[in-house]
């Protein structure tokens, strides 16, 4: 095989990679809107606040620290232990479900059959909401997530694909990040999971049920706000996972919430009420974006892995709006 | 009469309205209506357009709260309810413009309608073992009878989005009786159907009816079903009662016959 070759092969790996980065966020974004049709714009902060208290909760930082400071002249900022990583998840689940609860008694419950256009809104000031919260909560500087996750290249794969390239040629072997490779197969395991969840268990069609129509799920008995808090629940779960593989990879910094944005054209091509469309619409962008700067990228200069995926979402705008699975949306005159 | 005959009388009334008042701003949807239904019977609404006969059913399943008036079920008043509470309470109902989930498949739908029956919590279900499952399995029982009842096994998988009209209707009576109410709304059950399609609906009212004794209240518009397959009927016209009866009754009573037929009030 040429070095060429084994090297766009490794491209379209890591752009798959990233790519299933990207559906982590934007698979947030579509379990609100299927059930509930708002368009969440503080997906991404949730991962950010998510993250941000699991590393609190973990390495025994005192919420709200720097306020308690400032109040009282004390000089208090840690416990003083550790939590172990697991019971730590496990906590920071229960503080999302705590916020799904708070999300929907004191907002979505007053704007019930309000304007999608308010409702967005609304996500947006809880967005920075959340943004300032955390900061008070936790600290605005930069933090290391260590969740026991790999780190660095793959050695082994490296070394076993060495002998791949035709003789003489300058070939090194393959390098593929272990949190990559993490981060897909919990990606998967998820996305299976959240589907049989949603396709075989009683809440899972009452989740489907209220995502068709809210009046029939109503008269069946299904309660709204108990289907809007477990969404929201579940989103919070999702922006968590999302929250610890994108910290692991960068630190847990306030820039994590910014990732919703890489979301917003992974939605337009695969359509916004499509957990599927979600997935594939991630890897497309993820894999296109890679690809485009490897082949044409030199070409022009570069960077295009900041404009390519909008670009790719204006033409499906233009060609395919509903996107690659949603609902393709017809009117009557 | 004596206190035990008394009582006798009021358990047999499953559902009763006592003076509801109804508006949306300015506009009057129902002014003073009283009538009850009683336990295992089949009632009818009729009247013109605009009567206020889906906002009636609506107060009954919970969708709207009326300003004034008492509503009695199964023997105790009701309080201001949500509707989905109303569902626990045993009232199914069905909607005038077929409120299914189109993307769910027949069985799903229907599947739905056993919600109020299926207790075990969320962790239970996550874990799709031991008690959540016997559950399920249970339940999915009960709906395959459903089905067989309604005669829809051929579509069991189909969504139900791209059935006909007609057994859309039908999949929406089944997610009804899923739920085995005592108390079954049907919101123009008929309409838009062919001759067949209507003559197998009333067969399926009236035998929902006789065995499972499910006492039914329903809005239609063919005179000819209501007069053939109601016990008693009410007649409504701008928000008010005027007729309340046996169909013998209804039919010959002079009001309703103005209503139908125009007479400026």
């Amino acid at each position: 095989m040429s070095a060429d070759f084994l090297y766009t092969i490794e491209v379209i790996l890591n752009g798959l990679m990233a790519g299933v980065m990207y559906s982590l966020v934007a698979l947030g974004f579509v379990l609100i809107f299927k059930a509930s049709g708002i368009f969440n714009y503080a997906q991404g902060v949730m991962a950010l606040f998510a993250a941000l208290t699991l590393v609190g909760i973990q390495t025994g930082q005192i919420p709200f620290a720097h306020l308690i400071n400032a109040i009282f002249g004390t000089n208090v900022h840690h416990f003083g232990w550790q939590v172990p990583t697991v019971l730590a998840i496990a906590l920071t689940v229960g503080v999302m479900v705590v916020f799904a609860i708070i999300v929907e008694r004191y907002i979505l419950h007053h704007l019930v059959n309000q304007e999608p256009i308010i409702l967005f809104m609304a996500t947006i000031g809880l967005a920075y909401f959340m943004e300032g919260f955390g900061e008070i909560m936790w600290g605005s500087d930069i933090k290391t997530l260590d969740v026991g996750l790999p780190s660095g290249g793959s050695l082994w794969l490296e070394e076993y694909t060495l002998g791949w390239a035709a003789e003489g040629e300058r070939y090194y072997g393959m390098y593929l990040d272990k949190l990559d490779m993490v981060a897909s197969l919990v990606a998967i395991v998820l996305v299976v999971s959240l589907t049989i969840f949603s396709q075989y268990t009683t809440t899972g069609r009452a989740l489907r049920a209220v995502a068709d129509d809210h009046q029939a799920a109503l008269s069946v008995g299904i309660s709204l706000r108990t289907i809007w808090v477990i969404v929201w629940s579940i989103a919070g779960f999702v922006a968590l996972v999302a929250g610890i593989m994108w910290g692991a990879k960068s630190g847990v910094q306030f820039s994590l919430s910014l990732i919703a944005l890489k979301a917003l054209p992974v939605l337009m091509l695969g359509g916004f009420t499509s957990i599927p469309g979600a997935i594939i619409g991630g890897l497309i962008i993820g894999v296109g974006e890679k690809l485009f700067e490897y082949a044409i990228g030199p070409l022009i200069g570069g960077a295009t892995e900041n404009w390519f995926a909008y670009m790719l979402a204006l033409m499906f705008l233009v060609f395919r709006p509903q996107g690659l699975f949603g609902e393709k949306i017809i009117e009557r005159v | 009469m004596t206190e035990p005959l008394q009582r006798m009388e009021a358990a047999s009334k499953l559902l009763e309205l006592k003076n509801i008042d109804l508006s949306f701003g300015g506009v009057k949807a129902i002014s003073n209506i009283s009538f009850d239904v009683m336990e295992g019977e089949v009632r009818a609404i009729i009247g013109p357009n605009g009567a206020g006969k889906s906002s009636l059913l609506n107060v009954i399943n919970g969708f709207y709260h009326p300003q004034q008036g008492e509503i009695w079920f199964d023997g105790k008043q009701r309080h201001s309810m949500k509707p989905y509470q109303i569902a626990y309470q045993g009232i199914a109902r069905t909607f005038q413009n077929i409120a299914l989930f189109k993307g769910m498949s027949v069985l799903d739908n229907i599947m739905t309608g056993r919600f109020t029956h299926m207790h075990k919590n969320i962790l239970w279900q996550a874990l799709w073992k031991g008690p959540a499952e016997q559950e399920e399995i249970e339940n999915r029982e009960f709906v395959e009878h459903i089905i067989d009842f309604l005669e829809i096994q051929a579509i069991r998988k189909t969504p139900v989005g791209r059935l006909p009209y007609g057994l859309q209707k039908r999949v929406e009576l089944g997610r009804a009786l899923a739920a085995q109410p005592k108390m079954l709304l049907l919101d123009e059950p008929m309409a838009g159907m062919n001759v067949e399609e209507k003559e197998d609906m009333c067969r399926f009212i009236l035998d929902v009816n006789d065995t499972f004794g499910t006492t039914i209240a329903l809005i239609e518009h063919d005179m000819g079903v209501v007069m053939d397959i109601a016990d008693r009927v009410v007649v409504l016209d701008y928000g008010r009662k005027i007729g309340d009866g046996t169909p013998e009754v209804v039919r010959n009573d002079q009001t309703v016959i103005d209503a139908y037929l125009g007479v400026s009030h």
